[in-house]
């Protein structure tokens, strides 16, 4: 049911895009993943970890 | 008797207090300690869909809704995974998570890490598509090249499917469990001493 939405969002049947500056290949799928892990890593950092009142 | 020695060695090196502990230090309360235990969690959920996945088999995961369904959730729990893992190593690279005799644990910790790209590496080759036989026709020549291909054949499914579902998956299972426990005996490692301090 929801597949015609996610193949007309992520649509496989064509070549991948690629990200290429000099040296540097890489695909637009695996750029996105690198930089949500780096999003990622620095909002671990900065976030507040929520206090919890211990029971013991 | 064999058995006293490990058990008196066991106990001395992790007693109970210090294998399930109920406190951690006050610096633990940060949201970058919590991706080592989400990248445990992941690797559950990859060990059960695969064991779902195994006993289905290949015509089962590709053509079924419920196979596809479990084949997703075998894939995307991979990708947290190795998301997660890798956020937690670069946590405790900046931490200098080997520091005061750790050394230990942060080599079972990188050495999964490699073996888990060789589990990646073969569940791609075991994935019964074209996809999987574009990587083998792929990656038999690079490892050709190095010479280990007539002992590591990608083109023989065989062969990868037991890397991947036995041999890799024990490996990073042990290897897990004994980083936990170095972890466990010797303690998440303290940060870095503020300027001025020792």
């Amino acid at each position: 049911m929801y597949t015609p939405v996610l193949a007309a969002l992520f649509d496989l049947s064509n070549p991948a895009h690629y990200v290429h500056w000099h040296f540097f290949q890489m695909s637009v799928a695996n750029v996105i993943v690198i930089l949500l892990m780096i999003a990622v890593f620095v909002a671990a950092i900065l976030i507040p970890f929520p206090k919890r009142e211990r029971s013991w | 008797m064999w058995t006293t020695w490990v058990r008196e060695r066991a106990v001395s090196s992790l007693p109970p207090e210090k294998l399930l502990p109920d406190r951690q230090p006050s610096y633990v309360s940060s949201w970058i300690y919590v991706f080592g235990v989400a990248t445990i969690a992941a690797l559950v959920v990859v060990v059960l869909s695969g064991m779902i996945l195994g006993l289905a088999g290949p015509a089962w995961w590709h053509t079924s809704s419920l196979g596809r369904f479990f084949n997703g959730i075998h894939l995307w729990s991979v990708e947290i995974f190795f998301f997660a893992m890798v956020v937690h190593l670069w946590g405790k690279f900046f931490m200098g998570a080997w520091r005061g005799g750790r050394g230990r644990t942060w080599v079972t910790g990188a050495v999964t890490f490699l073996i888990a790209i060789g589990a990646a590496f073969t569940g791609y080759l075991s994935q019964q598509n074209f996809d999987s036989q574009w990587i083998a026709s792929e990656g038999k020549d690079g490892l050709n090249s190095v010479g280990i291909g007539a002992f590591f054949n990608v083109a023989n499914f065989g062969q990868m499917y037991t890397w991947h579902v036995i041999l890799l998956p024990v490996a990073v299972v042990a290897l897990v469990v004994w980083h936990v426990l170095l972890v466990r005996r010797h303690g998440v490692v303290p940060p870095y001493p503020a300027k001025g301090q020792k």
